[in-house]
């Protein structure tokens, strides 16, 4: 075993690009060696062998690491077949034994052929010589003149009735796929219209106002027994009480107050007996702003921390909401329960391009929309 | 060890396929090809095998996953949620964790290579930008790259609102509030996305198609294109002995290369199932169905969104309202100014340095950080810029978890934005002129070697030995980095085209700040030898820093 450990640097055309079934380049690169060459052996500049006692000692170790991972590999096929998934700690089970076979296959397969490479195969220090990315000059004239000798064949320069009639076909056929993209949005454009309303403003069936109803039971409120202050409630309208849609504008949120506690900013006559709702959509950009600190009145938004102070008329007090969440007109019906009489004055939720100062508009019209 | 001839069946396929495409030739240039070697040079194959992965598991998820927000009473086996409505594509979901063998498996192994996938991307970028290896002829690939991440970011978006729980669905309504309030065509935006008012019954299902379809089509081909580009332009090497700017010193392809490569994916794969077994990782059974009436509370989006969270935490509630239109600049400036400062920046990079130096030269040697220190400086403050961003992106976990004041990290978020950046670009600008001295002085006086002599005056000194050769080469690698010449002085005062009118005076004052050699290598004691004898106290100053 020759233990080649000449570091020359070799040009490029000095390594071997061996091809498989070419004769061994030893015989070439014999005029540099300054040992004894072994016929066959892969003595080339630049590629250092490793002792015969090392590579014996990776192979043994890299042959236990493919066997870890032969078992590991079957680990994982009887795995799948033994454990059952069905409920959470079986799930656990199945998942811990799949994951930890797969993971112990790929690692030992990983750390074996890692072994192989530091092991067994020679240290490599080839040298490639590197060429400017250009081509050529005669190359870049070559295409040059072809690309207008081509031009000029094709007839494209010389006559504009083909060049145009050519182009203004294709103008259409581009737009095409756009014109497809339509109907991806609904079959109405005035979304505006749409994003000021919410099922709040509509009557119910009968013909009456709609309740206001718990989050979750769907139980109508009744202003009575909602009665100590402090008490706060996630609220739905009746009959949307699994619209999506519906729920992403009208949901809110319902507070009771001490009369005392009442600031300026909240609109008293859309409130009953110190019963206040606000949109619980923030007007950031919309994520149910669902906390509240019941000593500072103050309705949090998990998402940006906007920060309202639902005493005040929601007005904004800390964090990136422009705008108050506006406050719902309610009163109760014949039976007692808690109804919307009215939609929101202002669209909840989210600011838009064609939103204007809605708030304004409210002021100027003495409250109404 | 008789390399022999090549084994029958192996001879005549080869012979077959060469009969008919002439591999052969292309296999002669490139068995053989020298790939160079770094241990930073193995951070965008973490990226590369991820997204490998990424294909493996997703469509193993895509023969279960139903994409559709149809409604359905859920009756799996997860009892918590039995009976409770909620759309196919949660329900789905849940199968797939509950009642798919591997499912759970396949699906946190999923997500942890999105997060590898993204968190690859950005360290390879890193590496890439701090060695100035995207400068020519490498300023495509950068611009590949740089497309790459946008992408990916959106792949990552797009796959985290499929499941349709209520955190992702949180996401989703963010992502509704920021599309909603660009001007002019906010609404349009919105409609169409959502094929009416948010949240109908379409996202999912589009959604889908361009995260497992379109985006991962499109990632799949400019990731081959950065492939064959980096093979063809052949990879930069780091600076050391015996490599120069026209030459690639290392190990070849076949079979070194390949066999590192084929390990290095098992090592990442088999990361991936380690975590994906170990580290539970968005556990939807926990969080529900989606409704946009709730929420709840510490809800944060995967780590790449971090930085969007952030900024749209630390803006103060700016709105303009002018002629019955609304700008509504707390969700437009924070949504996208600094994703495109960014963005915007890193592609443009190439182009403005080779503006500001005038270099138009191949460069095939990565640049030690150190070497170039205001592009060091910049992308340490844009690391610093988005950090900022990305920490506030947790100010509620940060506010709870050391007992301070929400509202106060959000203010000092909002002097760190802009006063980190500056502190870090100037921090990092004397760091690296201080690394430098460094390299100079071991160059100009060697290494301390731990003997102690006295000298015939009674004086005691360390001696210095010349540096280990790898060392000195590696440092030697430095080259000055070019100036746009100044001609004016000996051509009459008059500054030479390119460098008129005001952005041309501009340019040659970037150029000159920019550029040129700071700390020259050899510079203050040229004539030093590499002595085994210190130069005594001039010395102890220089290699003190």
């Amino acid at each position: 075993m020759t233990d080649s450990n000449h570091d020359i640097e070799q040009p490029e055309g000095r390594v071997p690009k061996r091809v498989i079934g070419t004769p061994s380049p030893a015989a070439d690169t014999a005029l540099l060696g300054t040992e004894e060459q072994h016929a066959g052996d892969l003595d080339v500049p630049g590629v250092t062998l490793q002792n015969e006692a090392t590579a014996k000692k990776g192979e043994k170790i890299a042959a236990l690491c493919f066997t870890v991972a032969l078992i590991a590999g079957i680990g994982f096929i009887v795995s799948y077949v033994a454990f059952q998934v069905g409920d959470i700690d079986k799930t656990q089970v199945s998942n811990l034994a799949l994951g930890g076979a797969l993971t112990l296959a790929l690692l030992s397969l990983a750390a074996g052929i890692v072994v192989w490479v530091r092991m067994i195969m020679p240290k490599y220090n080839l040298v490639q010589e590197r060429h400017p990315m250009a081509s050529d000059g005669q190359a870049r004239e070559y295409v040059a003149e072809t690309f207008l000798q081509g031009a000029a064949e094709s007839g494209i320069t010389k006559r504009p009735l083909l060049r145009r009639t050519l182009l203004l076909a294709a103008a259409p056929l581009g737009l095409a796929p756009l014109v497809l993209l339509r109907d991806l949005g609904p079959s109405y454009a005035d979304f505006p219209k749409k994003l000021r309303h919410t099922v709040w403003g509509e009557k119910t069936k009968d013909g009456k106002h709609r309740k206001l109803v718990v989050e979750g039971t769907g139980a109508p409120i009744r202003a009575a027994d909602f009665n100590s202050p402090g008490g706060i409630l996630s609220v739905v309208p009746e009959g949307y009480e699994h619209d999506l849609n519906a729920l992403a504008k009208a949901t809110l949120i319902l507070i009771k107050f001490r009369p005392e506690e009442i600031k300026s900013g909240t609109n008293l006559n859309w409130t009953h007996d110190g019963i206040v709702a606000y949109s619980k959509i923030c007007t950031h950009v919309g994520c149910p702003a669902a906390l509240y600190e019941q000593t500072t009145h103050h309705i949090l938004c998990p998402c940006h921390q906007s920060t309202f102070d639902a005493a005040d008329g929601a007005k904004v007090i800390f964090g990136p909401a422009a705008r108050p969440l506006p406050q719902l007109p309610i009163a109760v019906d014949n039976e007692g329960y808690l109804v919307a009489t009215a939609d929101f004055a202002v669209p909840p939720g989210p600011s838009f391009w064609e939103r204007g100062d809605a708030e304004a508009e409210v002021r100027e019209n003495g409250g109404h929309a | 060890m008789s390399t022999g001839t090549v084994p029958k069946p192996i001879a005549s396929t080869s012979s077959f396929i060469d009969d008919r495409i002439g591999a052969g030739n292309f296999l002669k240039r490139n068995l053989r090809k020298v790939f160079p070697d770094h241990w930073s040079f193995l951070l965008g194959e973490i990226a590369l095998y991820s997204f490998i992965v990424l294909l493996l598991t997703g469509t193993f998820l895509t023969f279960f996953f139903k994409p559709s927000m149809g409604h359905v009473v859920y009756d799996g086996s997860y009892e918590p949620l039995k009976g409770i409505m909620m759309s196919e594509a949660y329900a789905s979901t849940l199968h797939i964790s509950f009642d798919v063998r591997g499912g759970l498996l396949m699906r946190q192994m999923h997500h942890w290579a999105a997060l590898l996938f993204v968190a690859g991307m950005m360290v390879h970028a890193l590496r890439v930008f701090f060695t100035g290896a995207y400068r020519k002829p490498r300023e495509l690939n950068w611009l590949i790259g740089v497309g790459l991440l946008t992408l990916a970011l959106l792949e990552g978006l797009t796959g985290y609102s499929l499941p349709d729980d209520l955190l992702s669905g949180a996401g989703l309504r963010i992502t509704e509030g920021v599309a909603i309030s660009l001007p002019l065509v906010g609404t349009w935006i919105t409609f169409f996305l959502f094929g009416g008012e948010y949240p109908g019954e379409d996202v999912v299902s589009r959604f889908y198609s361009l995260h497992i379809l379109l985006i991962p089509g499109i990632l799949l081909a400019l990731i081959t294109a950065h492939m064959i580009l980096m093979w063809v332009q052949k990879h930069t090497q780091m600076p050391g002995k015996g490599r120069t700017n026209t030459n690639v010193v290392g190990a070849p392809f076949y079979p070194a290369f390949m066999a590192k490569a084929g390990a290095y994916f098992m090592f990442t794969f088999g990361a991936i199932a380690l975590l994906g077994t170990f580290a539970q990782i968005n556990p939807i059974w926990l969080f529900g169905p989606y409704s946009p009436a709730d929420i709840s509370a510490g809800s944060q989006p995967d780590f790449y969104m971090g930085f969007l969270e952030g900024s749209l935490r630390l803006m103060p509630s700016w709105e303009i309202n002018f002629l019955g239109f609304t700008l509504p600049l707390s969700v437009l400036i924070p949504a996208l100014v600094p994703m495109g400062i960014v963005m915007t920046g890193l592609a443009l990079y190439p182009f403005i340095e080779r503006w500001v130096t005038g270099d138009r030269s191949e460069h095939h040697i990565a640049e030690r950080p150190r070497n170039n220190p205001h592009r060091t400086s910049i992308g340490i403050s844009a690391v610093t810029f988005y950090g900022v961003l990305w920490l506030l992106g947790a100010n509620d976990e940060i506010a709870a978890f050391f007992h301070v004041s929400l509202n106060w990290t959000t203010y000092v978020g909002r002097v760190l934005v802009f006063a980190g950046p500056a502190l870090a670009y100037f921090i990092t600008y004397r760091m690296c002129l201080g690394l430098q001295r460094s390299d100079a002085a071991v160059i100009g006086h060697g290494v301390e070697s731990g003997v102690i002599k006295r000298l015939p005056s009674g004086e005691y000194i360390e001696v210095h030995v010349p540096p280990n050769e790898a060392i000195e080469a590696h440092m030697r690698g430095k080259t000055a980095i070019p100036v746009i010449a100044d001609t004016s002085a000996d051509g009459g005062g008059i500054p030479p085209k390119g460098m008129r009118g005001p952005l041309g005076k501009l340019r040659a004052k970037l150029s000159k700040a920019y550029g040129g050699e700071k700390i020259p290598l050899d510079g203050e004691h040229p004539h030093e030898e590499h002595a085994a004898v210190g130069s005594g106290e001039d010395d102890k100053s220089l290699t003190r820093h």
